[in-house]
């Protein structure tokens, strides 16, 4: 039974019906139906292996990078199939943020920013790339510690420098819909509060999607919450009402922190 | 107490046995060569003249090294694609599938065939084939050669650049898809960067085995002492040389075979050293 | 700005698609020509060998030239088999394991122990280098400190020490990385209870390493058992069955090279690759058994 305390207009992305199973016989995601609200920033909680990731992934395909996995059910993006797209379209519109840092080694800074025209081929002159990565390390509040070392490997910088690089390496592209999987479980507090931060600044041009397992921070910087327990949607509602007041028991149980 | 001392002493002994040994080919082949080079110096190496009629003797190794190198380097040259994509296939299309691990089996069976093996199927099945594309008259030399030695390092090559194909995150693969990549920009843009300095180390290690192949080679090649002058050209490695004219061997010319097996443990050790190397800063 | 290049962008889907999609079709053609090869290979073997192969094969000495050749003339098969080649080879391979295997794993086990000192990696560059020495070099060493100083002329001994040189960089090393996966307890334990360090060694090491040391062998037995190039150097051939070690010895591979050179005796060559070729395979497939065995448990 799922409780669903929530009206969205206008969506970004509908998920209806959504199952995934990396074998056939267990599903990790068990039918989930969500709406996804513009501008917002949406999170999705629950104990560690309660399928978070699995649900995120399916929304810009990731999935079918392994074979084996199956997917059913509908996801929409603006009211369109995003299997009626081409992948490459789709992961240009929606962008991810992985769990650990993960900057390209073998490029610079600079070219890390740009890797998404690079990897697909675009041309740029050297006054838009330029322009690209000034704004969006500015974007993270990356520029001013980079700006003298942009030729430099990524790599070379700290954790939490990492992960907003690589959150600029997304918002580079201009996505509609940044998707981010604990994106802060491997920085230490400071480079954590930064993040947040920047997330919350972001979420006037972006939509937000971020999974976390982290209670104090869906409570902290989401407008809305999704609670997964064992592949099933739980219950979805605006983040305050969900803490103040949880409808399903076993919300209620995970956020006085009896597991996860 | 005592018991303990003694045990490592004893495998301390048996180090110490790998390094005289190591110490004792080294010496060996040095002593062997001496009298060569004390006769031509340093000529012996860039001479091209090989000539064992007594009276007329006259050795010099230079048709021998370029042979065996460009053997190896052509080897290389034809394995490459073969061996590559085949680590595509297994280590990043087909990655933990059944096909590909149907795919590894039957290249690993490629190391268990025995060189003398590879030089009959060379010379039986291979050759006519050259010689009915009218590549060249006999069918033997440096080409045919090198498509032999290029089947025999394909293992090596192909297992060791899938362990380095395997190496690269799937954090960063998915970095590159979730930007909208395709599999092919994935490969080029990321793959292949993240594993570049691993990649050349495994066929650097092909290479080295392509070097000192000797019998299948002796089977091919034309056996002729010459620097060869084409593609199609007969020639000799420096390791078909020794095999060939060991058994009759005496004196100075026994002396210039034992200075062409050094020359060959030399590059090949320099060779293989080189590619240890870069794996391990690799990895 | 982002706009401007979205155009570009959206046309370049399908250039980039067909792309994708005909380099993966060259990767499947070209895997597929690799494993050509070996399919020929066996096919020849297989199709040209197994006449051949009856009970004398595996019990009459190799046939000399006018014995094949009078075979010819008349139209019969040639006479005889390879047994002095077979047991040529294990003879070779026995005493080449009994040099290697005992020097090989106390070394490996020496490197285990001493971990990442300089010397000890001194010694594992130096097996690093064995290894990759071509084996017609050993063939020379063997002949050099065998054949003129030892033994004073072809023998099994100087085949077997180029063979056991060839065998021990692949033991050395096989013997370190199975070490490394025994349990540290195991060891602890044994040293808890006072017991001596060489019965640790003999009593609770190796046994329990056994199957890793096993394949480690089996491997590098594989590897030599089809050489032909340092016997050449070394061991000679011999008509007759040999097993004395200071006297010249056949071997499968020297047979097969002997048929090969001589236009009578052909018909031999390949029923000969295809037992030594089997040889090696089923060595293979038991090393193969025994790892897959070990990684199940
Ligand atoms: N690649 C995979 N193959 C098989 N099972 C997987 C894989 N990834 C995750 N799972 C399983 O799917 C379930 C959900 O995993 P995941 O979505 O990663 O959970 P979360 O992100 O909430 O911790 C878990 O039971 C996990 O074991
Ligand atoms: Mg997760």
């Amino acid at each position: 039974m799922v409780e669903n305390n929530i009206n969205i207009q206008n969506p970004v992305l509908s998920i209806r019906n959504l199952s995934i199973a990396y074998d056939e016989k267990k599903f990790a995601v068990k039918d989930v139906n969500a709406l996804i609200e513009r501008n917002a920033i949406t999170a999705i909680m629950g104990p560690s292996g309660c399928g978070k990731s699995t649900l995120l992934r399916a929304i810009n395909r990731m999935h079918e990078l392994y074979p084996k996995i199956i997917t059913k059910g509908e996801i929409l993006l603006n009211g369109q199939s995003i299997y009626e797209m081409q992948t490459i379209q789709l992961r240009r519109k929606i962008g991810m943020v992985f769990q650990r840092p993960n900057p390209f080694p073998t490029m610079s800074i600079y070219d890390n920013v740009i890797a998404g025209y690079k990897l697909n081929g675009i041309k740029l002159n050297k006054d838009q790339r330029d322009d690209i990565v000034e704004k969006s390390l500015n974007d993270v509040t990356l520029w001013d510690e980079v700006k003298d070392s942009l030729f430099k490997k990524g790599t070379f910088l700290s954790g939490g420098q990492q992960q907003r690089l690589c959150i600029a390496r997304t918002l580079a592209f201009n996505p509609e819909v940044i998707l981010l999987d604990e994106p802060t479980s491997a920085l230490d507090p400071i480079a954590t509060a930064k993040v947040e931060e920047l997330l919350v600044d972001l979420k006037k041009k972006y939509t937000i999607v971020l999974v976390t397992h982290n209670m104090s921070q869906a409570a902290r910087i989401s407008d809305n919450s999704m609670f997964m327990y064992l592949g099933e949607l739980i219950e979805y509602g605006k983040t305050e009402a969900m803490f103040t007041n949880p409808k399903n028991p076993k919300t209620e149980e995970y956020l006085t922190g009896k597991f996860g | 107490m005592k018991s303990e001392k003694i045990t490592k002493y004893v495998l301390f002994a048996v180090s110490l046995i790998i390094l005289l040994i190591f110490a004792g080919m080294v010496f060996s082949l040095a002593g062997g060569a001496m009298p060569v080079f004390k006769e031509y110096g340093l000529k012996f190496i860039i001479s091209a003249d090989w000539n064992p009629t007594t009276g007329r003797e006259s050795y010099g190794a230079l048709p021998f090294i370029i042979g065996t190198l460009i053997t190896s380097l052509l080897a290389l040259l034809i394995c490459f694609p073969l061996s590559f994509s085949t680590s595509l296939f297994i280590a990043e299309f087909y990655h933990k599938t059944r096909v590909a691990s149907v795919l590894g089996t039957i290249v690993d069976l490629l190391a268990g065939i025995p060189s003398i093996v590879y030089g009959l199927w060379g010379f039986y099945t291979l050759r006519p084939v050259i010689i009915a594309l009218g590549l060249s008259d006999q069918g033997f030399g440096i080409f045919t050669s090198s498509i032999i030695l290029a089947i025999m390092i394909i293992p090596y090559a192909t297992s060791l650049s899938n362990e380095i194909i395997t190496m690269v995150p799937t954090e960063l693969k998915e970095a590159a898809y979730s930007l909208g990549a395709t599999r092919f920009e994935v490969i080029f843009n990321v793959i292949i960067p993240n594993a570049r300095s691993g990649i050349v180390a495994s066929y650097i290690l092909a290479l080295g085995r392509a070097l000192g192949e000797t019998m299948a080679v002796t089977m091919l090649i034309g056996n002729a002492n010459i620097i060869p002058d084409g593609l199609f050209s007969t020639g000799n490695t420096m390791a078909s040389l020794i095999a060939n004219q060991f058994g009759e061997a005496d004196g100075l010319k026994l002396s210039a075979l034992i200075a062409i097996g050094l020359l060959l443990f030399l590059i090949t050790a320099i060779v293989n050293a080189l590619g240890k190397y870069i794996i391990r800063k690799f990895s | 700005m982002n706009l401007g290049s979205d155009i570009a962008y959206i046309d370049t889907f399908h250039r980039r698609k067909v792309r994708n999609t005909i380099f993966k079709i060259i990767v499947i053609v070209l895997s597929v020509i690799t494993t050509s090869p070996i399919i020929l290979i066996l096919s020849k073997l297989i199709i040209e060998g197994v006449g051949q192969i009856n009970l004398d094969f595996f019990t009459q000495l190799a046939p000399d030239t006018f014995q094949a050749m009078s075979a010819k003339m008349s139209g019969e098969k040639i006479p005889g088999g390879i047994v002095n080649g077979i047991t040529g080879t294990l003879f070779l391979v026995l005493l080449a394991s009994l040099i290697a295997i005992p020097i090989g794993i106390m070394a490996g086990i020496y490197l285990y122990e001493n971990g990442s000192k300089r010397y000890t990696n001194l010694i594992r560059n130096i097996a690093d280098i064995m290894q990759g020495i071509p084996s017609i070099v050993l063939g020379i060493i063997g002949y050099i400190w065998i054949v003129k100083n030892i033994t004073h002329g072809f023998s099994a001994l100087a085949g077997s020490v180029a063979l056991a040189i060839m065998m021990l960089p692949l033991i050395i090393r096989s013997t370190e990385e199975t070490m490394k996966m025994v349990p540290e307890s195991i060891k602890e334990a044994g040293a808890a209870l006072g017991v001596p360090y060489h019965r640790i060694i003999l009593k609770v090491m190796i046994p329990s390493s056994f199957s890793g040391l096993m394949t480690g062998i089996l491997l590098a037995v594989s590897r030599i058992i089809g050489e032909t190039a340092p016997l050449l150097l070394t061991t000679l051939g011999s008509p007759v069955i040999n097993f004395e070690i200071d006297k010249p010895t056949s071997a499968v591979p020297l047979l097969i090279w002997n048929f090969y050179n001589d236009p009578n005796m052909i018909d031999l060559i390949w029923s000969s690759s295809l037992f030594l070729m089997g040889f090696v395979l089923i060595l293979n497939l038991i090393s193969k058994r025994i790892i897959a065995h070990r990684e199940k448990n």
